[in-house]
């Protein structure tokens, strides 16, 4: 079997696994999600991204309502949500009667235009920053934390940074056990208590660990609650107050993981938590199925939290900084 | 809680509709497009938002609905018959096997909360004094295992795993045996969460399923999901045809759309909500309660059902008559409070009201003053109560006596019923015009 998520037995498989490997490869390819295809095939390039929308847009001969509807639904479908399509809707029809546009094409320019403005934020990866970083991962249950963890650890490893890793989440069954198997996997340290442990005291050891061993990278692992769980948020702050303070010449950064499957519920998500913790950039995981994940331009509108990551699938390198323009185009892909 | 945005929402779309006394079939549109919005809001697939609007409309623009006095009502009706039928009517069980051990598969996307749910699916049936075993079947996430082996510690229920160097397949048979010599009565699988668009993970699915032949394949969902929800679900059940739906993490403030989406596309039921992450957080799930509560209408339709049982079609006819001729009298005044404490008691009966329950939080209902009203017109003769204004000093000191209340509380009755007959009778002139339409329903004066 070609079953290598997480990489459980892989050394094992590894001659079986090149055996099978070419035959594999057609199916694999019609398998494999939309953002997978994205980033396998030319979509990567200018010319794919303006030809998805294009495509869309050729069928129309005209500017018409119809258009706009249609322009509509596909992104509420997408998951941008009702409030955030029709704004962006508006906006492009008070453009398109300003400018006096007639034409489809011109339209999608403009529109991706928009999009990309809205999206497009210089942001710093951890594994590129000078100095030292305290990264700490917040979300609610289940959206994929431990494992962006571990796939950041690893981009960062390979970068050839120090990574010190710390088992924040006391809560969930087995939850120490999953970041220490992507601890050994990743070849990183980890500093872990028991199970039911605080979680503060956790943070605290290990930040204290990471400036004695003069680690590049921590990252701190939070059990996942939910934002609207007063008592955990409140927990969550003190984490995050027991990092800062400890910090010293450590840059402290959070990291929000979300869903793509999440549909509008993601904008409360993100607010609260932003709330609570300041939130500096989000990874949106789990892009690899057929969700899109639009939520995130509702996000990007109404909070201006950047994106940084995608996760487009179960393998390390599968953790990917976000391209504005991939992101678009894969909306548009139906 | 759930769904509750999604209802104020509506409820607030209602309100607007409410305060028309008749609606145009743009009215109905427009209130629909808010329907629609909020629908959508709350991450009910758009397609299926699609079709309800547009059968909704269809049934409410009907002359019928627009002609009738409560045109309101009745699109909240109609909405919320549609809503209670997307759910799927009634509240559906777990299949149990006819021999033992029943065998349920719990299936879902990675992170939608599987092996919780299976944990608390245990204890639930642990509770109902049964012995279930939970089987470890995914071996791919790190420490999966371990999280389900904790997981029945906690619950006290054996765990059944090999590892995560078997085939999923094998494990489950095995499960099923261990499960027939240990005197189990329910196997309960959790498996690897994949992506429902992964062939090679799907498939191990359908493997599993072939080989130990479940009694019910439950699919869980996150109730945070959005538009996807329909392909997720679409998907599992054309490969696997699952049995019914676990929701999960409705504890948060999810709106819960998703809950719709997936019983409209699969017209699977939902069978159970994790509300919590305590492992009794796990609750059946009521349908036709739940499309009141997203309409935060509570339970208007057992008001109007309750309604029509308690009050007679005859007398309320009867009733239209005098209030058109002015002839509405204290007789009838109490006639018509009976029929409506009949129905249960006052707080009952305003907390079925849509946005009254709300308001009136707190506020303590005094039934004492109905049995005060009541015991007042009794005590008075027969033409006082026909003919309230030939009640004098020695009459409202005699009725104060014999109701054991006070003259001012027999004066206070007395205002209140000629203000309500005046307001009566500004209300039959306005609706004049439609009084055919009345049909048995009647308007309740004193509310």
């Amino acid at each position: 079997m070609l079953k290598k998520i997480f990489g459980f037995g892989k050394e094992k498989e590894e001659v079986k696994e090149e055996e099978v490997s070419e035959e594999q490869e057609e199916t694999k390819e019609e398998k494999t999600g939309l953002f997978k295809r994205l980033k396998d095939g030319l979509s990567k390039t200018r010319e794919g991204f303006v030809s998805q929308i294009e495509n869309l847009f050729s069928l129309y001969s005209s500017i018409d309502d119809e258009l706009y509807e249609d322009l509509e639904e596909i992104l509420i479908q997408a998951d941008v949500g009702v409030h955030t399509t029709m704004k962006l809707v508006d906006q492009l029809k008070t453009e398109a009667k300003e400018k006096k546009i007639k034409e489809p094409e011109e339209l999608i320019e403009i529109f991706q235009k928009q999009l990309c403005q809205l999206l497009n934020e210089d942001v710093e990866q951890v594994e590129e920053s000078e100095q030292p970083t305290i990264l700490m991962v917040v979300g609610v249950n289940g959206v994929g934390k431990t494992t962006t963890i571990g796939k950041i650890a690893q981009r960062a490893k390979n970068a050839g940074k120090d990574v010190l890793l710390a088992a924040g989440d006391t809560f969930r069954a087995a939850a120490i056990d999953q970041l220490s198997a992507w601890s050994n996997r990743v070849g990183t340290e980890l500093i872990a208590h028991q199970e039911g442990a605080d979680s503060a005291a956790v943070a605290y050891d290990a930040v204290q660990a990471a400036k004695s061993r003069e680690t590049d990278l921590l990252i701190v692992d939070t059990a996942g609650r939910l934002h609207t769980q007063a008592n955990l948020m409140e927990e969550l702050k003190k984490i995050k107050r027991v990092i800062t303070r400890e910090a010293e010449d450590m840059k402290v950064e959070v990291l929000l993981v979300l869903d793509a499957t999440t549909g509008q519920n993601a904008i409360s998500q993100a607010k609260l938590f932003n709330q609570e913790v300041d939130v500096d950039g989000i990874a949106l995981t789990k892009l690899d199925g057929t969700a899109k994940g639009g939520v995130v331009i509702a996000i990007m509108d109404e909070l201006g939290i950047p994106i940084k990551l995608i996760g487009v699938g179960e393998d390390l390198e599968d953790l990917q900084d976000f391209e504005p323009e991939t992101f678009i185009n894969a909306l548009f892909d139906q | 809680m759930i769904f509750e945005g999604l209802a104020e929402k509506l409820q607030s779309t209602f309100d607007k509709l409410k305060g028309k006394g008749k609606l145009s079939s743009k009215d109905v549109k427009t209130a629909l497009r808010e329907v629609k919005l909020a629908l959508l809001e709350a991450d009910v697939n758009f397609k299926v938002v699609k079709n309800l609007i547009n059968r909704i409309e269809e049934r409410a623009v009907g002359q019928e609905v627009l002609d009738s006095l409560t045109p309101a009502q009745q699109v909240i009706k109609i909405v919320n018959e549609e809503l209670t039928d997307l759910m799927g009517g009634t509240q559906s069980k777990i299949n149990l096997g006819a021999k033992s051990p029943t065998v349920i598969m719990v299936v879902g996307l990675q992170g939608a909360g599987k092996t919780t749910t299976v944990g608390k699916l245990a204890k639930r049936f642990r509770k109902e004094g049964k012995d279930p075993l939970l089987v470890a079947a995914d071996i791919y996430r790190p420490a999966a295992i371990k999280q389900l082996q904790v997981l029945g510690e906690r619950i006290e229920q054996p765990v059944f795993s090999m590892g995560d160097k078997q085939n999923p397949v094998d494990i489950a048979k095995a499960a099923i045996s261990n499960a027939k010599s240990n005197g189990n009565d329910i196997v309960i699988i959790d498996t690897a969460g994949r992506l429902h668009i992964d062939e090679d993970l799907m498939d191990e699915l359908e493997d599993i399923k072939g080989a130990v032949t479940p009694h019910e394949i439950l699919l869980v969902v996150d109730s945070m999901t959005g538009q996807d929800a329909v392909n997720v679900a679409e998907n599992f059940d054309q490969k696997l045809g699952i049995d019914g739906v676990v929701l999960t993490k409705l504890d948060g403030d999810a709106r819960g759309g998703a809950a719709l989406s997936i019983s409209s596309v699969t017209g699977r039921p939902i069978k159970f909500v994790g509300m919590g992450e305590k492992l009794d957080a796990l609750e059946p799930f009521h349908p036709d309660r739940m499309a009141s509560r997203i309409l935060g209408m509570g339970d208007v339709l057992s008001l109007i059902e309750k309604a029509e049982e308690q009050i007679d079609a005859e007398k309320a006819k009867e009733l239209e008559e005098k209030l058109r001729k002015e002839e509405f009298t204290l007789e009838d005044f109490l006639d018509q409070m009976n029929q409506v404490r009949n129905m249960g008691s006052l707080e009952e009966i305003l907390n079925m009201i849509p946005g009254v329950g709300k308001q009136l939080k707190g506020l303590n209902m005094d039934e004492g003053q109905l049995d005060q009203i009541e015991a007042i017109i009794n005590s008075m003769t027969i033409e006082e109560r026909r003919n309230p204004e030939i009640i004098n000093g020695s009459r409202r000191r005699r009725i104060a006596n014999g109701s054991g209340t006070t003259v001012q509380d027999v004066n206070q009755l007395l205002k209140q019923f000629t203000q309500t007959k005046q307001m009566m009778k500004q209300m039959g002139d306005l609706q004049k015009g439609n009084m055919g339409g009345l049909k048995g329903k009647m308007k309740f004066p004193f509310f």
